[in-house]
Formats: structure tokens, sequence, C-alpha cells
């Protein structure tokens, strides 16, 4: 009993280190442009999908199509930004989270086109193998895919903290008019942050890819990661890696114990618990405003 | 007309190039006339399509207050609209109230409904009222499956006939359209009121609309709960209308064709709203009749259209936000040569 308790513990963070990465996707461009990124999950989708593309499709294997998807993301990433979110910068806040809910839409349209309703398998690249921990099975390509999401995540994070760009990224978010007048390039920064979080959400989409596969859907199964995202704080880098690991951990335990719809359900109750008891997460900044 | 604009107040944004009132009251009474003779003249379809059209249009009204005029977004809609419905169905089926009756629950059941996830959210600036919204849209979506000794799970709830004042369908449609005509007006005057102005003052400055004597969080859940309410008289009407209530019509998609009818009308309009619903409703129907014309009988059309579907909505949202922010209202008034004085005064923050 206890035994099975924490094999599902193990199973639930393992799940939860994918969370982090597609959160730490959220977070980036919530902390540099104040746009809360409704499309985060169709970027993981896309990511993906290109991946599959490339690597399958195409058959050029599953280096090419690691780089094509990241690559591709990015870019994506970046060109939305500059093209669709620039020219909203300095309309109300609703507006420019609207237009990204549009273009979450238009990316399930294009992915739902292209590819139809289907669940596509992702060719294994994870070790399938199970891992036993004394007499505890954890699922090959869970363990595997939790290592790298953790090594992608310990990468950024590096990044984030201790580049150049990544302090002008912080620097942008504390304070934008200061961070300008001190010659920070706003643009460069919005830009860099949306591509990074292309990156962090392809990464992320490959990964929970590899595990269940690949549908259209995939953007909006990822919505789970509001609840992260909200438990974390919204703004916190780091807290973004404790609320991952513990929203996988507790839908897990849901799931193996109440049954898989309860799994689906639970993400959106913290949602609403946080905003009752603590609207600034765990681990976030004082920004909110309470009125 | 034009003395009227320049005189009213900067915050007053509802109706856009407001005409005087004996011009808007003779367009109502048109409109009202239009939708009396239409059976006379129009096919089954037509009124099939009509009744589907009223009904959208009182639930982008309903999204409308939220959104455009209060300034709150809500990405969780079709919830309420469920709410609406499974709660008018079942009252039909267990308490056997007339249609009336059913569409005032369904607007008291969403409106309670929409209290439960505005409350925790709007205490708070920001962008938290879309993350409650949304949780509100997946679980509800889990309330309406799982709980199947009410709502029947998957396979939903069935409805009898109705007939309403001996006229089979054709009644139902005036039903229909005497209900979106008068929430339409209903709203039209709201935002005469110190209600309805308040909510326009809160999306502007909160913080000034405090100062005024405002309270902000009462007006926010007001404006919420309004659009809830509206959204749970369009859900009533819809279980009647298509006399069956399941959870796959109540769906994200179906929550982002109502933002984009609201978005792609006009937003902080209610005329801006109707043309919004129009054109939404619409608008798959070209859709389908434009593929089915086009791609030939071999090709898999269900398949074709869900996707297309989606990049529409999403595309018209995004499209018009940037280029036409205020819809379609703001086309037809470009187009009247009426843009600037407006424009000056709906500049956004």
């Amino acid at each position: 009993m206890l035994m099975q308790l924490l094999e599902f513990s193990i199973i639930g963070i393992a799940s939860g280190g994918i969370y982090v990465l597609a959160a730490l996707s959220f977070v980036i461009v919530y902390k540099a442009t104040n746009v809360f990124n409704f499309a985060t999950g169709e970027m993981m989708m896309f990511g993906t999908y290109l991946f599959y593309l490339v690597d399958y499709q195409l058959g050029f294997g599953w280096i090419a199509g690691l780089a094509a998807a990241l690559a591709g993301s990015a870019i994506l990433a970046m060109v939305l930004e500059r093209s669709l979110m620039r020219p909203l910068i300095g309309r109300p806040a609703v507006v420019m989270v609207m237009v990204t809910l549009g273009i979450g839409s238009i990316m399930r349209g294009v992915a739902g086109l292209f590819w139809g309703p289907e669940v596509r398998q992702l060719t294994e690249v994870l070790p399938r193998k199970p891992i036993f921990l004394g007499d505890m099975l954890i699922p090959g390509k869970l363990a595997w895919g939790f290592v790298i999401a953790g090594v992608i995540a310990a990468l950024f994070m590096a990044y984030y903290r201790y580049s150049r760009a990544g302090t002008a990224i912080r620097a942008t978010s504390t304070d934008q008019i200061t961070a300008e007048s001190l010659g920070i390039n706003i643009r460069a920064v919005f830009l860099l942050s949306w591509g990074l979080a292309g990156v962090l959400a392809a990464a992320s989409g490959i990964i929970t890819g590899s595990v269940n596969g690949v549908t259209p859907q995939l953007g909006l199964v990822a919505l789970n990661v509001l609840a992260v995202v909200m438990l974390a704080g919204m703004t916190s880098v780091g807290g973004v890696v404790i609320a991952g690991l513990f929203v996988g951990w507790l839908e897990t335990l849901v799931g193996a114990y109440l049954g898989a719809s309860w799994q689906s359900f639970i993400p959106y109750l913290v949602v609403l618990l946080v905003m009752v008891i603590k609207p600034n997460g765990l681990f976030g900044e004082r920004r909110i405003e309470r009125i | 007309m034009s003395n009227q604009m320049t005189s009213t107040a900067p915050l007053k944004t509802a109706g856009v190039g407001r005409p005087s009132g004996n011009t808007e009251a003779i367009s109502w009474a048109l409109l009202a006339l239009a939708l009396l003779v239409l059976p006379y003249f129009g096919s089954v379809y037509v009124v099939y399509m009509a009744c589907l059209i009223a009904i959208n249009v009182i639930a982008t009204v309903g999204l409308n207050i939220t959104v455009g005029y209060a300034g709150l977004l809500s990405i969780g809609h079709s919830a309420f609209l469920g709410v609406g419905a499974y709660a008018s169905a079942l009252a039909w089926l267990h308490l056997g109230t007339p249609l009336f009756v059913n569409v005032i629950i369904g607007g008291v059941a969403a409106f309670a409904v929409g209290l439960v996830f505005g409350i925790p959210a709007l205490r708070i600036k920001g962008v938290y009222l879309a993350i409650a919204t949304l949780a509100a849209q997946y679980s509800l979506y889990f309330v309406f499956q799982q709980w199947t000794a009410v709502t029947g799970g998957d396979r939903g709830l069935s409805l009898p006939k109705l007939d309403v004042f001996g006229l089979g369908d054709t009644g139902f449609y005036y039903a229909v359209a005497i209900v979106a005509l008068v929430t339409c007006i209903a709203a039209r005057n709201l935002f005469r009121t110190r209600i309805g102005r308040s909510f326009v003052a809160v999306r502007e400055k909160d913080f000034a609309a405090e100062v005024l004597g405002i309270n902000v969080v009462r007006t926010k859940l007001m404006a919420f709960g309004i659009g809830a309410a509206y959204t749970g008289v369009a859900g009533a009407l819809l279980a009647a209308f298509l006399r069956l209530v399941n959870p796959d019509q109540f769906t994200l998609l179906v929550s982002v064709f109502f933002l984009a009818a609201v978005v792609v009308g006009g937003r902080a309009s209610i005329l801006g709203s109707i043309m919004g619903a129009l054109f939404m409703t619409l608008m798959p129907e070209i859709l389908r009749f434009v593929l089915e014309h086009t791609a030939g009988s071999g090709a898999d059309l269900a398949s074709l259209l869900s996707p297309l579907r989606e990049i529409l909505f999403g595309a018209l949202i995004v499209g018009f936000l940037i280029f036409e922010p205020r819809g379609l209202v703001g086309l037809v008034e470009r187009a009247l040569g009426r843009s600037e004085a407006i424009e000056a005064r709906q500049s956004e923050h």
C-alpha cells in the first residue's frame, strides 16, 4: 500500500517535470512582456508536429527533427511576436490576451488540417526499458523525459540568471522604462523572450508527445500548466519547478485513486483554490494588486 | 446627430455614433417588424437559421457586456451557455415549467454559477478572470459529463417537442425573437443607467472609478454575472431549440466562437453584437457551402470543416483586433464617413 503510494508519487513527480518546461515558457513571456500567452499549449503542439514531420514523415532522423523543431518553434514564436503582438503594444491587456487565444485557435486548426485529428506516435527516441528503484518500477520514457526536462530547465535557468541577455530580460520585467533608459533594447528582449518560450514549449511538447503521442488537442491538455503557473505565482522562475512537480504529483495520485476523469479536473481546482487562498501563488512577487 | 456626439461625456463609449432617439426607435421598430414577417416569406431553413442567430445574438450581447463594456476577459463563456441549457432542461423535465420560466431559470443559474468563478478572480487585477473562466470551462464540462445521474453524461438530455403560441416551430421562433429583442433593448438601456456606465468607468480606469465612489469589485462582479446570465438565457433557448443538451455543445471552440462574434461585431456595442452574431452564425454555413462546391464529392468535408472553422475564428479575432478594433460597426461607420470623431473618443489605453 505504502509502496504503491510511493511508486505513484515518483511517477507523478516525473510527469511533473514536463510541466516545468511548459510553465517556464508561460512565465518567461509573462515576465518580459506582461502578456499571458494562451497559445503556449499550441506552441508545444506545433513544435511536436514539426519534430514528427522532419523526423518521421520526411525521414531525416530524430536529431534533425529535434533541431528543426526547436529552431522552427523559436522562429515561429518570434514571427508571431513581431507581426501580431508588436503592433498591439500599448493596447489593453485584454486585447493582447485575446490575440494569443486567437493565435492558439489558428494553430490548432492548421495542425488539424495537416495532420488530422488522430493520435500520431513519435519515433521512440527515449529508451523504453523501465527503471527499477528497489521494487518500484518507473516507465523508462517517463524517467528519461524527466531527466531531459530537468537538464533543459537547469540550462535555461542558468542562462536566465547569468547571461547578459537573461539579465536584460530580468531588468525589463522589473521596470520597463528604467531598463529602456539604461540602454536595454526592449524590443529585442520581447523578441528573445518569445523565442525562448518557443524553444521551451517545443521541448516540453516533444517530451510529452514521446510519452503519449501527439494530436492537435495536445495544446488544450497543456492548459493544465496554468495550474502550475498560478501556484508558482505567475512570475517566479524558481517556483515553477516546485509547483510543477507538485501539480504533477497531485494529478497522478488523483488519477490513480479516483480515476482518469478526475485527473483532468484537478489542475483547475488548484487554479481556483490558489485564487481564493493566495492569489500571488507560493513564490510570486507582490505584483498582484487586490482591488 | 453630431451635436449629441460631441456633447456626450468621454466615458460614454456605449452607443458609438448614436443616432437620435427617433431614428433609433424607428430602427428597433423596423427590426421588430422584419422579425415578425420573416416566417411568412422565409423557408423552414431560414426560420431555423433565424432562431440560431437570435440565440447567438443573446449570448454575444452577454459576452459583450463582460468583455466589451466592462473589459473583463471571459474565455469560457460557453460553460455558462451549458449551465443555462442544463438548468432549463432539468426544470422542464422534472418540474414541467413553461418555456419563459425555463429561460429565467437558465439565466439565474448561469448568474449564480458565474459568481462562483467570478468571485475569486475578480478581487485580483489582471488576467485572472480569463484563467478562472477557463477553469469554469473545464470543470463544468467535467460536471456535465460525469454527473450522469443528473445530466445524462455524454448522451445528454433529450427534450420533448415544444409548442409555443400553438404555432409549432414558427411559434418557437417568435418566442426566441421576442426574448432576443427584449434582451437587446434591455442591454442598450442598461448602459444609460448608473450601473451600466459604471462598467465602462471601471474598464477605463478602475482607480479613478473607485475615487468617484464606484465599488469596483461589485461592479466587475455585476458585469460578469449579467454577462453570464444573458448567456444562460441563450443556453436555455438553445436547449429548447435543439431539444438536446450534451456536454460537447459547450467546448472551448464555442467560447472562442462567441469571443470572435464580439470582436468581429464590435466591442462595447449592442449593434455590433447583433452584427457579429449574424456574421459568425452564417460564416460556417457559407464555409460549408463553398467547400461543398469546390472540394468535390470525394473529399471528407467533416474533417476539413472543423479545423477550417478553428482557423477562421482565430484569424477573425486576430485580424479584427489588429486592423479594425471596433469591428464591423467600425467598418460601417468608416464607410459612412463618421470615423474621426469616434476614434478620438474611443482611444484605448
